[in-house]
């Protein structure tokens, strides 16, 4: 497969084209603006279809191998489908912990029976994914997990309970860590990596709902259900080595994700757009010099996040901390969006005080919304707090 | 990630030559500007060591970006930043920014006899600087400094980087609307002409100059288009002084991680609290981003030879503000963290609380530069 500049800039003129022609009119229902709150049948319905359709035209899991169902081209391909669908703001492609976490872990540490059952239903959306890691005593300290599985014949038995599982009510499998050994010496060697079916005797799940007022994840509760000894990956008590890959991947330290659309963009230009529209004193907010000067600072932090994953190819540049870069960027990221949208909101004058819902909302309330739901981002795959912690000790070698 | 404009100037790469010059650089600046040396110096004359300055004369960075005809060896701009930030690092200061953007200076600006006469001497170590300001202020449009119609040249320039040691001056006058520059050389200045600043960066040397009834040659003075060089000077300047910034921000973080892994309180390491430990982290992440940005702009200049395209100008303002913010929290944070000790002249974390100081006026303040980027990132 070509990868000159001539190819590629052919390429994502092709998928461009096909987006142009393909995306979806608008459903007439609120579409969610990220993976992690799909609420309702309608909205699962709606982007079942749209990765299906989207997996057809070849445009996902481009660089997974062939023989699973993926692609087999250069990831490049993949790359220019995830910025296209961005710049097209796509409906997003909701499959997410398959695709993104569960997919390349398989891929990665899978055998090769996990991989011919698993892979290409996560390509298609016909198998939802979820994930049981964390728990309602035990978010950021995963390591202290305590759902149990005990082995009973060809089977475990799971008792416990898991929280935050988003698509915990769709999904078909779920990535799940459980302890096997209580009495182990420390509290990491005692975890085991499952493969688990949702759909068996015990599981059950609960809706949450959040901060938004919408629903999209569970908690999901264990009461003596039986799973297949199969589901085991890797070896018994070595579950914390897979769960930190998955993280890994999760956190985008590692490429090989299916995409990584999984949020519905509101970038910079949206952020000024809306300063466009909205006046005070008689001018338009982005000709305000104080507005002006918020502006460009996240324009500024903005582009240094983009040059961020473009020096962090180049290692002579990255000598003073060399892990600095792929550890940081989760949290760089995701409290720059935070403060971006929380602005947003704080420009709206006595509008700002209205939600989705209300028809005079400015933009239907997107600000206020993208604002609250970019605390899944904040807390979700560690709190910034925690990641920040990881920052200093591995990357800095600060102490525990 | 979501909030990113993909469609932004993103290119970045670090040539052979670059990594050739970083590692001459690092090694060179270690060897010849340990902290102890560093200490030496601030009470000094002329704030370095004279063989020193020789030796990089020899290494060819006096001449780096000049062009081959005239003594240099006329590589890309992005050669100097490995330099900087080398000379950041170790606190190494020496004429060889304002040497060096006053010979881009001539380069840009100067005829064909200006710039024989001149560039082959900054190449070979005469030192040279620009002396631009009347006072404090970097955006400032218009100088008092003019030239009257005897060609004599009349004002005072402040804050003149190595005023002491230049044998070249380019002074900026103002002829009507339009800013010109001259080039002065020592002898034509009295012995009283310079008066030594005292800086808060007792690393650096500046002062001031008085010009009073300076007679001026004809072929003293730069041509018509030394105002649009200039804008694209100062540029270069604050890009220089930025990636001077991000090497003294990692030393300073350097510093700071080490005291934390040995310092003990209440038992324990001080850097396993999180209120030591998290803003730690928010130094390393902001000289991260300001280094990316310096090194982006390095390959823009690059790629353009040398040109202030926009998004040259939008990378050099970006690597300035980044710099300066993240050096300033860096120094502010290092002297807080070491506790009693940081508020001590011994500290070490003084010397990177003052650089931040005076660095960040350098070529303006990252308010300076976020105001000349909102025209063209919000139009």
């Amino acid at each position: 497969m070509q990868t000159d500049a001539n190819s590629l800039a052919a390429f994502r003129a092709e998928v461009s084209q096909w987006l142009t022609e393909n995306i979806p009119a608008d459903p007439g229902f609120l579409l969610p603006q990220s993976f992690m709150e799909v609420g309702s049948e309608e909205q699962l319905e709606f982007l079942i279809a749209w990765q299906k359709k989207v997996y057809e035209a070849g445009y996902l899991g481009m660089a997974w191998p062939k023989e699973y169902g993926g692609g087999g081209m250069p990831q490049v391909y993949q790359n220019i489908v995830d910025e296209e669908l961005m710049n097209h703001k796509a409906p997003i492609i909701f499959n997410v912990i398959g695709l993104g976490w569960a997919g390349p872990l398989i891929l990665d540490m899978g055998t090769e029976e996990e991989k011919q059952k698993y892979i290409k239903g996560i390509l298609t959306a016909d198998d939802i994914w979820c994930q049981g890691f964390s728990e309602p005593d035990h978010g950021s300290d995963l390591g202290n997990a305590q759902t149990r599985a005990v082995r009973d014949g060809d089977d475990y038995i799971i008792n416990g309970s898991k929280i935050w599982t988003t698509f915990g009510n769709y999904a078909k499998y779920m990535i799940l860590l459980a302890r096997t050994n209580p009495d182990a010496p420390s509290k990491y060697a005692g975890l085991s990596f499952f493969l688990s079916p949702m759909h068996a005797d015990g599981i059950s799940t609960s809706p949450i709902q959040k901060i938004t007022g919408e629903y999209g994840f569970c908690q999901t509760f264990f009461d003596d259900a039986r799973i297949p000894a199969s589901c085991l990956m890797g070896e018994e008590n070595q579950g914390w080595k897979v769960a930190m890959r998955t993280l890994e991947y999760e956190r985008s330290v590692h490429g090989g994700q299916a995409s990584t659309y999984k949020f519905l963009p509101i970038a910079m230009a949206d952020l000024l757009n809306t300063c466009r529209t909205i006046e005070r004193d008689g001018q338009a907010l982005l000709e305000d010099p104080v507005v002006q000067d918020q502006l460009v600072q996240f324009l500024i932090e903005e582009k240094s996040l983009a040059l961020m994953k473009v020096r962090g190819d180049i290692p002579e540049l990255c000598t003073d901390y060399p892990f600095s870069l792929a550890l940081s960027g989760k949290l760089v990221a995701t409290e720059l969006f935070r403060r971006a949208r929380q602005y947003a909101v704080s420009l709206q004058g006595g509008k700002g005080g209205l939600y989705v819902g209300d028809d005079t909302a400015i933009e239907g309330g997107v600000w206020q919304r993208g604002y609250f739901n970019n605390f899944s981002a904040t807390i979700g795959g560690g709190t910034s707090q925690v990641q920040a912690n990881i920052i200093a000790e591995h990357a800095l070698g600060l102490p525990k | 990630m979501t909030f990113i404009n993909i469609e932004a100037n993103t290119d970045m790469r670090f040539s052979e030559d670059q990594q050739m010059i970083q590692e001459a650089a690092r090694g060179f600046c270690q060897d010849k500007s340990d902290i102890e040396t560093v200490r030496k110096l601030l009470s000094s004359e002329t704030g370095y060591q004279n063989e020193v300055w020789q030796e990089m004369v020899e290494l060819g960075w006096l001449g780096m970006c000049i062009d081959e005809n005239y003594g240099g060896s006329g590589l890309g701009l992005d050669c100097l930043m490995p330099i900087a930030e080398s000379m950041g690092r170790q606190l190494l200061a020496t004429p060889f920014f304002c040497s060096t953007l006053a010979a881009q200076l001539i380069q840009r600006a100067g005829n064909e006899s200006q710039k024989a006469r001149y560039l082959p001497m900054i190449a070979s170590g005469t030192v040279a600087t620009l002396a631009l300001l009347d006072n404090e202020d970097w955006g400032a449009s218009k100088s008092q400094c003019t030239l009257n119609s005897d060609r004599q040249i009349n004002g005072r320039k402040q804050l003149v980087e190595a005023a002491d040691q230049a044998e070249i001056f380019l002074v900026l006058y103002q002829q009507g609307e339009q800013q010109r520059l001259v080039i002065l050389e020592r002898e034509q200045l009295s012995d009283s002409a310079i008066k030594t600043h005292t800086l808060i960066d007792e690393t650096k040397r500046a002062g001031i100059v008085e010009l009073n009834h300076i007679n001026i040659r004809e072929d003293q003075l730069l041509s018509d288009s030394a105002s649009a060089a200039l804008n694209d000077v100062k540029l270069l300047g604050a890009l220089l002084t930025a990636s001077e910034s991000v090497g003294a921000t990692a030393a300073c973080l350097n510093l700071t991680v080490e005291y934390l892994n040995t310092r003990k309180q209440f038992g324990k390491l001080i850097g396993s609290y999180q209120s030591l430990k998290h803003p730690t982290v928010d130094m390393l992440n902001m000289m991260e981003g300001a280094r990316s940005q310096v090194y982006h702009a390095a390959t823009l200049l690059a790629d353009s030879q040398g040109e202030m395209t926009r998004d040259a100008e939008i990378a050099c303002r970006m690597s300035k503000a980044t710099a300066n913010d993240a050096l300033l929290f860096a120094g502010d944070r290092a002297v807080q963290f070491h506790g009693g000790m940081g508020f001590t002249y011994e500290c070490d974390a003084q010397l990177y609380i003052r650089r931040a100081q005076w660095s960040q006026q350098q070529y303006g303040d990252s308010a300076h530069h976020r105001k000349r980027l909102a025209p063209l990132l919000l139009a």
